[in-house]
């Protein structure tokens, strides 16, 4: 019902939120074995009895589409039918889910302590409970959440068994079946595995979109997967991944259901646990392995606090409405629809667009904390300090007032701020610095960035560091834990920061132009943030109006100009965007200097990260976080997108051809000489 | 409870009742409703339903659990009454062609520009059409009613419409569901209706070739009574048969419920003439098949009255059955009665067998009328199939024709299928009683006019594999547009198989809704409709079965027959009419 809501931008000041209950406030009252032990009877999507894993399995491998796909893979490759067969069954064998009760209880129970010991409280929204088991009872659903942590489907599924809500069957990535305990007690408890690429393997996919559509089509539980299709080590929401959503949407297409709602959840942690690994990783520490004894190891994170946890459950969104007026469901009745067959240019783009719609609501029901804002002044600060050379850092009432500030701001922008208004600003402030001392110094009332991160992960056996580059990793990992939070608010400022940015760079106050400059931002960094393509022309006029709104510009027809009391706002805002800018530039410069003809994908990231380091260390670039692999990456993925850079098969596979000439003016481009005038079909306002 | 003879035209013959349309049917047929004039659902002062009059079996009955059904669907009151406001003065006067009217005068065919016969031929059974007549609305009509006598008068009529830019409207039998029959209300020329009924004559029958050479007005009853006379049928027995006429089956593509057996009717027709502008189209000989380029046929089977009148047709003819049997198969859910119906047309040769199920939710209606029949199924499945659910099971109905033997033996067959898809036998009183109802059933939507229920069914087909998806989307879909437009009670919203083919169904959705506290309920009707057959469309079902495109339907047909189609439809007409004087304005 309220899709429409969910997907429209226009003030989100008047956005209504719900109130938040913590569940774990009972969970330290009563008993956890009783809690764990309980009466569990959920119900169940037009009141279906579950299945078992068996009979699922039986229902796929029967399908008309494994059939169809079965004999079309046997023509082409000439082998047995039979043996075909096999090869499906175990593909299923090797994916498919076998949730019991008994270790969902066996969760339940172990769960409630352990989230009692790291978190302070687990907050949740209980109307969109509510309104979720609606859904379920009317409707096949699908949730999804978004993915900053390994707890998050743990704790999907361990608040859904709260609620007497049915458990979903959770897609996981085949990693987890390195740990191997722990990936059976996973799959017990409703995950099922699917390899991370299957590029051209006809039967696998087949096999993994029938499971899941039989699944979702019968109601025998929620789907449940990550649009982001993997975990944001950066807190920025990623740019969503199409495959699985066109699964889910494709029995309503197909005429086969009547209606299939999704629930974007967003999941916000006030202390990410993974948090400095995720800062070692973007650094080009790799990654550990997943693996059991591993996650043993992790076990220390248990002396330590971690806020508290908030999940909003967003409103249901109804496939049905969504798609009325963009897809014709007509297409599929000239063939069968057993057949697989590529999706359609309209059905593709209405995917790709209700993937950002929905990404986008997961980000404006993400809690934000003080300590955000927090961050986002630090940060500005301490490239401030590090431009003049002197570390100062920032004064407390000073830190508080602009706090105070942004607070105000960023609640106008629609932010989802939990800003205790109740305590005074300067204890917020002194709250939230405690419960990330480990990122901060805090002298004679000046708070800074710590420059050596205490408590991080490096181990008592790593020697002491030596020489200015590792101190700049060291460094780093603080500034890029900093900036993971910093993260959490981007969406909020992101398109007023796009507009600041195109004002700031223009060289007159004519709107076409500031808009054309805005159209080439917003196009650069559209593998960066959450934009959805072709949406540029209501993106510019929510950035309009929010700056508008707030007074810091007054736009016209013809003209967009900066008033007196929008300077502050506008110079926060061009610095939020400012690390990307420079970032992209450093990119650029590193391809249009450095790169030879044989550079590839693989070596793309440990190449730039040698050069960035040279020129922080030469001090010709001031922002610590361009060293985030994810950055480079996605500098990367802009250029190939934009054609500046290709992959050519060359002797190696992967090779990156440069066009200098193109990579060079885009460079120029993002360094203030932003295009004005777009060549080719740009739109016009 | 005794039944009904399934068939009506022998009981009509037995009653002696009129043989012949007259020319002025309001005399004994409904101007505002549905059938003869003498029969209709109303509760007694008792409370108690009964159907009046003395044409059908179920006349003069009390039907005890109809009021219950009634209430219990609807949520209608029998205190909330909305009778018909009976005002058929509220007629404009005819715009009459003089020049026309003179010279048809000189021909001698008979007409008039009395305002009831005008009324009478400006509507079909749309819901919206029956509720404007109640509430007294009356909008365009046509200024003259013409009753040529044979094909020669509706060639005269013809020729003077194009002399003097006269608009026709051909009418048969009246009973369109697509407002087929409405009067453009654009139209600025005199608009003539042009009534068929006095061609109702069997020209010849050539035992021979089993054919009969009939003209194009006579209605279903009879036709088939006259034949039946001779020891022949021709089987085609649409639920409109009382009332629609031959003619009216050809323009509109008609269907029967014994079309498994007999076949539709452009497999039944072996030769048509039809009058048109350019003159007369005819084929040359009697052919049973032809291969000269498209079939001209196929130009008349369908084009609604745009292109001209269909006067006389060649028909197939056969023997009367032998034997006839009835049966019934009761399964646990409809899903599984969809999937015996399929197995069914796929193994047993269509010859001599017809099935015809009825949709789950259509029992209420069964079970009201006939409560003891399904009391008593209950009862069976209760005790012996603790399996079955009461609110889930289906009943599928069936008849069987032909030589004696083979219906047993296809009995046998269909049982056997049947039963492994969990069906069990339910007897062949419940079969026949199937049957009885679809003659009376439309008489019940002026009962639920009488206390603000408003009521329609409609039909499309579609392929097997989409049957079971179609179903539950559609009646999911009227549920919840009702919802969205603030109809306070749940509607009736149903639907059951009632044709099956090698590669697909015909299914017949029943929806209907109280329509009290509403203020303009009509408009909430067609905008449910309207989603409905939109749904219908996406879910790959066809815009049409069997009752027409009309006006009703218009807007879909370049989405479903292509541009490139419309425009050889087109181009048909402006060849054909180029003055457009078949201007009733459908199909495009």
């Amino acid at each position: 019902m309220a899709s429409e809501a969910v997907f429209s931008h226009r003030d989100p000041m008047l956005q209504k939120r719900d109130e938040f209950e913590d569940m774990l406030e009972e969970r330290r009252n009563s008993s956890d074995l009783r809690y764990a032990l309980r009466c569990y009877t959920p119900v169940l999507y037009k009141g279906v009895t579950p299945c078992t894993a068996g009979a699922l399995k039986n229902m796929v491998l029967q399908s008309a589409q494994i059939h169809f796909v079965i004999g079309q893979v046997s023509n082409e490759t000439g082998r047995a039918v039979d043996d075909i067969q096999e090869e499906a069954s175990a593909i299923l064998e090797e994916m498919a889910h076998s949730l019991q009760l008994s270790t969902v209880r066996f969760f339940a129970f172990t769960l409630s302590k352990v989230f009692k010991t790291l978190f302070r409280s687990i907050c949740v929204n209980e109307e969109g409970i509510q309104r979720l088991q609606q859904a379920i009872q009317e409707h096949p659903v699908v949730l999804l959440p978004s993915h900053r942590s390994y707890m998050d489907f743990l704790l999907m599924s361990y608040i859904l068994y709260t609620y007497d809500l049915a458990l979903p069957v959770i897609a996981a990535g085949m990693d987890f079946m390195g740990m191997k305990f722990v990936g059976e007690m996973l799959r017990m408890s409703g995950a099922f595995f699917i390899r991370r690429s299957f590029g051209g393997d006809k039967l696998y996919w087949a096999v993994f979109s029938e499971y899941v559509k039989t699944m979702l089509k019968n109601g025998f539980a929620p789907v449940e997967f990550f649009l982001e299709g993997t975990r944001s080590r950066t807190s920025k929401s990623l740019t969503p991944k199409l495959g699985l959503l066109n699964i889910a949407m494709d029995p309503f297409l197909k005429g086969e259901v009547f209606d299939v709602h999704l629930v974007p959840v967003s999941i916000s942690y006030e202390r990410i646990l993974e948090e400095a690994l995720y800062a070692r990783e973007l650094l080009g520490v790799p990654k550990p392995k997943e693996s059991t004894s591993g996650l043993f190891k992790a076990r220390k994170v248990l002396s330590e606090d971690y806020g508290s946890i908030h999940v909003y459950f967003g409103q249901p969104v109804s496939v049905r409405r969504l798609s009325q007026g963009k897809v014709d469901r007509g297409q599929f009745n000239l063939t069968p629809r057993h057949i697989p067959k590529r999706p359609s240019e309209e059905i593709h783009s209405f995917v790709n667009d209700s993937a950002y719609g929905l990404v986008r609501a997961q980000e404006e029901n993400m809690v934000l904390k003080p300590w955000v804002l927090l961050a986002s002044l630090l940060l500005q600060n301490h490239h401030g300090d590090q431009a003049s050379g002197r570390a100062r850092g920032m004064a407390l009432d000073e830190l508080t007032e602009q706090a105070v500030w942004l607070r105000d701001l960023s609640r106008q922008y629609g932010a989802f701020l939990h800003w205790p208004d109740h305590v005074p600003p300067p204890e917020v402030v002194s709250s939230s610095l405690s419960l990330h001392r480990g990122l901060l110094t805090i002298t004679e009332g000046r708070v800074q960035l710590a420059s050596e991160q205490a408590g991080g992960p490096a181990g008592p056996g790593e020697p002491p560091p030596v020489g200015p580059e590792e101190e700049l990793l060291r460094q780093a990992v603080t500034v890029l834990s900093c900036v993971s939070y910093r993260n959490q608010a981007l969406h909020v400022f992101l398109r007023p920061a796009l507009l600041a940015s195109a004002v700031h760079a223009a060289s007159s106050s004519g709107k076409q132009e500031i808009f054309n400059s805005f159209s080439f931002l917003r196009n650069m960094f559209s593998n960066e943030f959450i934009l959805c393509p072709g949406a540029t022309v209501q993106d510019f006029e929510e950035a309009c109006f929010l700056l508008v709104k707030t007074g810091a510009l007054h736009v016209s027809q013809q003209e967009v100009v900066v008033t007196e009391r929008g300077h502050r706002t506008l110079a926060f805002l061009t610095s939020v965007l400012d690390p990307f800018l420079q970032g992209y530039q450093v990119v650029c410069r590193f391809l249009s200097e450095e790169a030879n003809e044989a550079l590839t994908e693989k070596q793309f990231v440990p190449t730039v990260r040698k050069f960035i380091i040279k020129r922080l260390l030469a001090g010709r670039l001031r922002y610590t976080e361009v060293l985030s692999s994810d950055l480079q990456k996605n500098a990367l993925a802009a250029l190939l997108r934009l054609g500046a850079v290709q992959k050519i098969k060359g002797a190696e596979p992967g090779t990156l051809k440069v066009n200098k000439v193109m990579v060079h003016s885009l460079e120029d481009a993002l360094g203030g000489n932003l295009p004005t005038q777009k060549p080719a079909a740009v739109a016009r306002l | 409870m005794s039944c009904l003879n399934f068939n009506v035209s022998h009981v009509l013959s037995q009653l002696n009742l009129c043989q012949y349309l007259p020319f002025h049917r309001q005399e004994i047929m409904k101007w505002n409703g549905w059938g003869y004039s003498d029969s209709r659902f109303l509760f007694n002062k008792k409370g108690q339903a009964e159907f009046t009059g003395k044409r059908y079996k179920l006349s003069g009955m009390i039907i005890p659990g109809l009021k219950e059904w009634f209430e219990g669907t609807f949520g209608a009151n029998l205190q909330h009454k909305s009778p018909p406001i009976l005002n058929s003065s509220a007629v404009r006067p005819p715009t009459l062609n003089e020049a026309f009217v003179e010279e048809l005068k000189s021909t001698g065919v008979p007409f008039s520009h009395d305002a009831e016969d005008r009324v009478f031929r400006a509507y079909g059974h749309c819901v919206h059409e029956i509720f404007a007549l109640r509430e007294g609305r009356i909008g365009r009509v046509p200024d003259l009613v013409v009753w040529p006598n044979c094909h020669n008068d509706v060639v005269k009529i013809v020729e003077l419409a194009c002399k003097h830019n006269v608009c026709l409207i051909p009418y048969g039998g009246g009973t369109s569901v697509s407002s087929a029959l409405e009067c453009p209300s654009e139209e600025t020329r005199s608009i003539v209706s042009l009534d068929t009924s006095q061609m109702n004559r069997i020209l010849w029958i050539d035992e021979k070739n089993l054919t009969a050479h009939v003209e194009a007005g006579i209605v279903g009853q009879d036709l088939e009574r006259l034949l039946n006379e001779s020891g022949y049928c021709t089987g085609h027995e649409p639920d409109s048969m009382e009332f629609s006429s031959l003619g009216g089956w050809v323009a509109t593509r008609a269907s029967g419920m014994k079309k498994n057996i007999y076949g539709n009717i452009e497999d039944l027709v072996v030769h048509i003439k039809m009058v048109t502008p350019r003159g007369v189209i005819e084929k040359s000989c009697q052919g049973p098949r032809m291969s000269t380029g498209p079939d001209v046929h196929h130009f008349i089977l369908g084009s609604e009255g745009t292109l001209g009148v269909v006067t006389e047709v060649t028909m197939k003819i056969r023997p009367m059955p032998e034997y006839q049997k009835y049966g019934s198969v009761v399964f646990p859910n409809f899903e599984q009665g969809v999937a015996c119906l399929r197995e069914v047309a796929k193994q047993v040769t269509p010859d001599f067998y017809l099935i015809f199920s009825s949709g789950h939710a259509l029992k209420p209606q069964v079970s009201s009328i006939f409560t003891s029949f399904l009391d008593g199924l209950k009862k069976i499945y209760i005790t012996k199939f603790k399996g079955f659910d009461p609110n889930r099971l289906c009943v599928a109905t069936l008849l069987f024709e032909g030589n004696r033997e083979k219906v047993l033996q296809h009995e046998k067959q269909v049982y056997d299928i049947a039963a492994k898809f969990g069906g069990l036998a339910a007897g062949e009183d419940n079969g026949q009683r199937g049957y009885m109802l679809t003659f009376v059933i439309a008489y019940l939507r002026d009962l639920g006019m009488d206390y603000y229920v408003m009521g329609e069914s409609f039909e499309t087909s579609v392929p097997w594999d989409r049957v079971l998806d179609i179903c539950q989307n559609v009646k999911a879909r009227i549920v919840h547009e009702c919802k969205e437009r603030g109809v306070q009670f749940t509607p009736l919203s149903t639907c059951r198989v009632t044709q099956t083919y090698d590669a697909g169904a015909c299914v017949y959705f029943y929806f209907g809704f109280n329509y009290r506290g509403l203020s303009d309920p009509v408009h909430v009707y067609e905008q449910v409709e309207h989603a409905a057959r939109e749904e219908i469309l996406a879910n790959g079902g066809s815009l049409s079965h069997h009752h027409g495109v009309g006006k009703l339907r218009k807007e879909w047909m370049s989405e479903t027959v292509s541009n490139v189609g419309i425009g050889m439809l087109k181009s048909v007409k402006d060849y054909v009419d180029p003055n457009n004087i078949f201007g009733n304005r459908n199909l495009f």
